[in-house]
């Protein structure tokens, strides 16, 4: 079996198991799987920059939120659901490009600390636009469609849509231009003097990423009936980014791992104790010294030692 | 704008110079980028403010600060940076995750109330200054912002530790390579912005005071004046402090609707245009 | 129930039953503890206010000993970070997982809004002491949303306009938080105010969370008003009022303030810096009704401070609720009837000192009190009544439904009367 196809069958279970896990949880724990989707296809969308071409985003959060306020605003105006969502998937792919425009011409850490800046200005719009966005109200909505109102239905037609784009994304990065942006990653003077257009390349990855991290933040319009501007703040990029890294940068399915992780340790330790905080900064530091690769990506080290026998890729580098 | 304003904008700039300046000198030397510098200026505060407190002297309350955030700094160094070493993103990002767990201890220790550091009697009130009522103590931040650019530069110009410092800005391992202890000047470095943040805490704990974002808020600034001024360079933080402060004040007075917009719209252009800054130097 | 809620539940019990897992929602217990999910920033900008509404309401609910008519009380405290988007979550945690009978607190008029919202899908009665969102209790009345024991932002500045026109006040400025809370005070202030002759000379709108106020504070002092209205809440209150004075403001302008401003919460950690400023509320701590200053020193002997507006907002809510409960026997798991209950009962035992009714828009009527900050023997500072307008309605004096068809207060409508 090759490894596309062992991952395809992989990816088929999953799913399946996924779309049977309503019929044992409780209402609540529906609600939290669904948001594992929607944050997992953000996470996913951080990755497709950050494990592929190698640039650490903390703008994304912003990103993702600027489709759930359109879809709102929209929806809220009498726009129909679907158009509405076009509308937010859009909103969010051309702040994307704009933040693509401003910030492909660094890395590391300059490229990190713009994107944090950019998200800024976002959640500073959207805090003093108050005519359009609420301010510090937001904007509260009850636009779920009817036949999507109980929670078991909604979780559904999440995870098909997200089964669609997880397999987009997958299609994506092991496309032609996809490996480009991995070659980008791993030496960006060698494929410039091959004569790519690395800039271009970056520009056309970012946006992309933010296409994905749009869809994710209409779903969640749908999910949640309310945005305000901590949809858009750094805390989002940071969770998300968290995210991301927690399942393991570079292995795109790991950000469902990673999002689930956070969101369960998240439910688990805020039932017990107020310090969920300190839980989550002692995570980020742990996994930082013990396993920057993430857990996905820990096991595939760990699996690659196991059936050394069979050549393996070189595991994908860390931030 | 008036004297007023002009004066509010300088003496917030020398704030954010005091805590900007410790920011840089380690993403400078140590080209690590501390997200919880924040964090060490308003542990700094909330230390200041309970020795202030309790012992009633303001400057045993800053001497506390200082050591006490230049341990703390101590045990972020040597006691978990130390395992991701060269790792660039990895150390931003475990600095992170440590500025989360001092955001919360503090709320542990503090609680959400706000509080205000105590202004010693001889600095409280306001003095007639060129025609305007000032408060004393904003002019006394003034002066610190002053003394201390003056204190810094005279250590990165006319002292072996500050030559070894620059160098190393430079190059850090050309100086390692020359036989120089660097792991020292990176820890003492790293120990003296720490303080320095603990030393803002203070001082800004005074007229701003201390609450649980407060830490955010800084760093945010932080981040920008860096930016703006460049990696590695005092002038840098110095004209940069300068700036963000003085466009922060005009800002909130003639645009109030655009808040964030008026610091982060002009960096993120000169990022985008100029990515190392006014006066940074390449890594 | 209807059938179609009755095949779900009948057949997820029958389907965790047999899978063994999964506790399905239920329908809410008449037997058992009545579970009460209380919402407050114990973490944010107004931290400090949050902490004090546990206080309160566990104190009341502590001084009837957890229960009533046999059930026991249990009180599920979630912290809503001084934020609607974590309000929103942690509401739908009560309700979903926790499966609370009712929901009451939140601070913000932001977080409470989120929560109305949802709320207003789940049909969950949700009481709300604290938040003071005008259009919750008007134009966008929800059924079982109850401001018990609360109150309407404009409420309690419209008699101030009416006071300041009386000191004989011509010109104010404003200085608020932008969101809608300020936005309410400063428009019951303004309306009532520039009705009566005075001039709003300028508004200043600041985000929450200010630290540094001197470009307010600079125009400020170079205008000539009468009096400057600060609405400030929590820690952007603090800092007011210790810049007002550091700039040299105090004693030189006079300073009208939002009772947020002068809270306990605020001016307890603030020294001679708060004195003399005057705020309108329903409550004041140094008042010398002796119901009132019994519940001050039982509170103070309990928590070690004098209790805060939110500490006896929501001390006062629980109580009201409470009453309706007993009403009803504890049997209350038919929402309709007992908002209903609510809505009828009157709060009679409250550290008020007075009767309190409902309006027949949910919200409370009130004798405000014109307070004055003033040093006690003990060298604290409490707000004393200077002056009592009695039976204050949230419609001022205005024919309601003349009210209703004006605008909601905003940035861009505050009431002011032209020419």
């Amino acid at each position: 079996m090759t490894q596309t196809t062992r991952t395809l069958a992989i990816g088929l279970i999953t799913v399946i198991v996924a779309a049977l896990l309503p019929f044992g949880l409780s209402n609540y724990q529906v609600g939290l799987a669904t948001e594992v989707l929607i944050f997992g296809i953000l996470a996913m969308s951080i990755d497709i920059l950050a494990g592929f071409a190698g640039r650490t985003s903390l703008g994304h959060g912003a990103i993702f939120g600027v489709s759930t306020y359109v879809v709102i605003y929209m929806v809220s105006n009498g726009v129909s659901p679907v158009l509405a969502l076009g509308l937010g998937i859009l909103a969010a792919t051309l702040v994307a490009a704009v933040f693509a425009l401003l910030a492909v011409r660094t890395s590391g850490v300059y490229f990190l600390l713009l994107t944090l800046a950019l998200g800024m200005i976002v959640w500073g719009i959207c805090l003093r636009w108050t005519q359009v966005t609420g301010g510090e109200n937001g904007l509260r909505g009850d636009i779920r469609p009817q036949i999507l109102y109980d929670h078991r239905s909604f979780y559904w037609a999440v995870l098909a849509a997200t089964a669609v784009l997880a397999f987009g994304i997958w299609r994506f990065v092991r496309s032609p231009f996809g490996l480009t942006l991995r070659g980008i990653r791993d030496s960006e003077s060698r494929m410039r003097s091959l004569g790519y257009n690395v800039p271009l390349h970056l520009f056309i990855g970012f946006t992309v990423s933010g296409f994905f991290a749009g869809v994710a933040g209409g779903i969640y319009a749908f999910f949640n009936n309310f945005v305000s501007p901590s949809t858009v703040a750094l805390t989002q990029s940071v969770e998300g980014l968290l995210m991301t890294i927690v399942g393991g940068v570079g292995t795109l399915f790991g950000s469902f791992v990673g999002a689930a992780a956070i969101i369960a340790l998240e439910n688990i330790v805020s039932s017990h104790t107020e310090r969920w905080q300190t839980v989550l900064g002692i995570t980020f530091i742990l996994i930082m010294i013990l396993a920057p690769e993430g857990l996905v990506g820990k096991v595939r080290i760990l699996l690659g030692r196991v059936r050394s026998s069979k050549p393996q890729a070189l595991p994908n580098p860390k931030p | 704008m008036n004297t007023f304003q002009i004066l509010n904008g300088l003496t917030f700039s020398a704030l954010l110079f005091v805590v900007a300046s410790g920011f840089t000198l380690i993403f400078g030397l140590l080209r690590i980028v501390n997200l919880a510098h924040g964090a060490l200026y308003l542990i700094g505060g909330y230390i200041g403010y309970t020795v202030g407190i309790k012992s009633g002297s303001f400057i045993l309350g800053g001497i506390c600060a200082m050591a006490g955030v230049a341990f703390i700094g101590f045990i972020l160094d040597q006691g978990l940076l130390r395992f991701v070493r060269g790792h660039e993103l990895r150390q931003v990002l475990l600095t992170l995750g440590f500025a989360f767990v001092l955001n919360d201890m503090a709320l542990v220790i503090w609680g959400g109330d706000s509080f205000t550091v105590p202004i010693p009697e001889a600095l409280r009130g306001a003095v007639n200054f060129f025609g305007i009522f000032y408060p004393k103590y904003r002019l006394f931040v003034l002066v610190v912002g002053i003394l201390l650019f003056i204190l810094l530069w005279l250590l990165l110009q006319k002292t072996r530790l500050g030559a070894l410092i620059r160098a190393g800005v430079d190059d850090a391992e050309m100086v390692e390579a020359s036989g120089v202890n660097i792991r020292l000047v990176f820890l003492i470095t790293f120990l003296l912005g720490s303080a320095l943040a603990g030393l803002g805490g203070l001082m800004g704990g005074a007229f701003l005071s201390l609450y649980p974002s407060a830490d955010a808020e800084i760093l945010v600034f932080s981040l920008a004046i860096v930016i703006i001024g460049g990696r590695g360079s005092l002038l840098g933080v110095a004209v940069g402090s300068l700036l963000v402060g003085i466009l922060n004040t005009f800002g909130q007075v003639m645009f109030p609707e655009l808040a964030y917009f008026v610091i982060f719209g002009p960096m993120a252009v000169l990022l985008a245009f100029r990515p190392l800054g006014l006066f940074g130097k390449a890594t | 129930m209807d059938r179609r809620q009755f095949l779900k539940t009948t057949g997820f019990t029958l389907a965790s039953a047999g899978i063994g897992v999964g506790p399905w929602n239920q329908a809410l217990a008449q037997e058992g503890p009545i579970k009460v999910g209380l919402l407050a920033p114990l973490t944010g900008v107004v931290a400090s206010g949050g902490r004090e509404m546990v206080e309160g309401t566990q104190f009341f609910f502590d001084s009837i000993g957890n229960q009533v008519a046999g059930r026991k009380i249990e009180l599920i405290i979630e912290d809503d970070a001084s934020n609607p988007d974590t309000s929103l979550q942690k509401a739908r945690r009560l309700v979903e997982q926790n499966n609370v009978h009712w929901l009451i607190g939140n601070l913000l008029a932001n977080t409470g809004l989120a929560v109305a919202n949802y709320v207003k899908g789940t049909g969950t009665p949700y009481f709300i002491p604290i938040i003071a969102a005008d259009d919750l209790t008007q134009r966008q009345r929800i059924k079982n949303v109850v401001r018990v024991a609360g109150y309407s932002a404009s409420a309690f500045t419209h008699p101030l306009g009416d006071w300041a026109l009386k000191q004989g006040y011509k010109k104010i400025a404003t200085v608020s938080q932008d969101y809608t809370f300020g936005h309410e005070q400063c428009g019951g202030l303004a309306q009532v105010f520039t009705e009566g002759g005075g001039e709003i000379v300028q508004q200043f709108w600041h985000p929450l969370n200010t630290a540094d106020f001197s470009p307010y504070l600079g125009q400020l002092a170079n205008m000539k008003v009468d009096a400057i209205f600060a609405m400030e809440t929590g820690a952007d209150a603090t800092r007011f009022i210790q810049q007002y004075a550091s700039f040299g403001l105090k004693g030189r302008i006079p300073l009208l303030g939002a009772m947020n401003a002068t809270d306990q919460s605020v001016i307890r950690t603030l020294g001679a810096e708060c004195e003399g400023i005057v705020s309108p509320a329903h409550f004041a701590e140094g008042s010398d009704n002796p119901i009132t200053k019994k519940f001050v020193e039982d509170y103070t002997a309990k928590y070690q401070k004098i209790p805060s507006l939110y500490g006896f907002s929501m001390y006062s809510g629980a109580m009201w609720v409470t009453e309706a409960m007993k009403a009803m026997g504890g049997k209350i798991d038919n929402r309709e009837a007992f908002i209903d209950t609510v809505l009828k009962t009157d709060l009679t035992g409250s550290p008020l000192g007075k009767t309190v009714k409902l309006d027949q828009y949910g919200n409370p009527i009130y004798d405000v009190y014109i307070r004055k900050t003033v040093k006690r023997p003990d060298g604290k500072y409490w707000n004393v009544p200077v002056e009592t307008y009695s039976n204050v309605s949230q419609f001022w004096k205005y024919d309601p439904a003349t009210y209703l068809k004006q605008p909601p207060y905003s940035r861009n409508f505050q009431g002011i009367k032209k020419g």
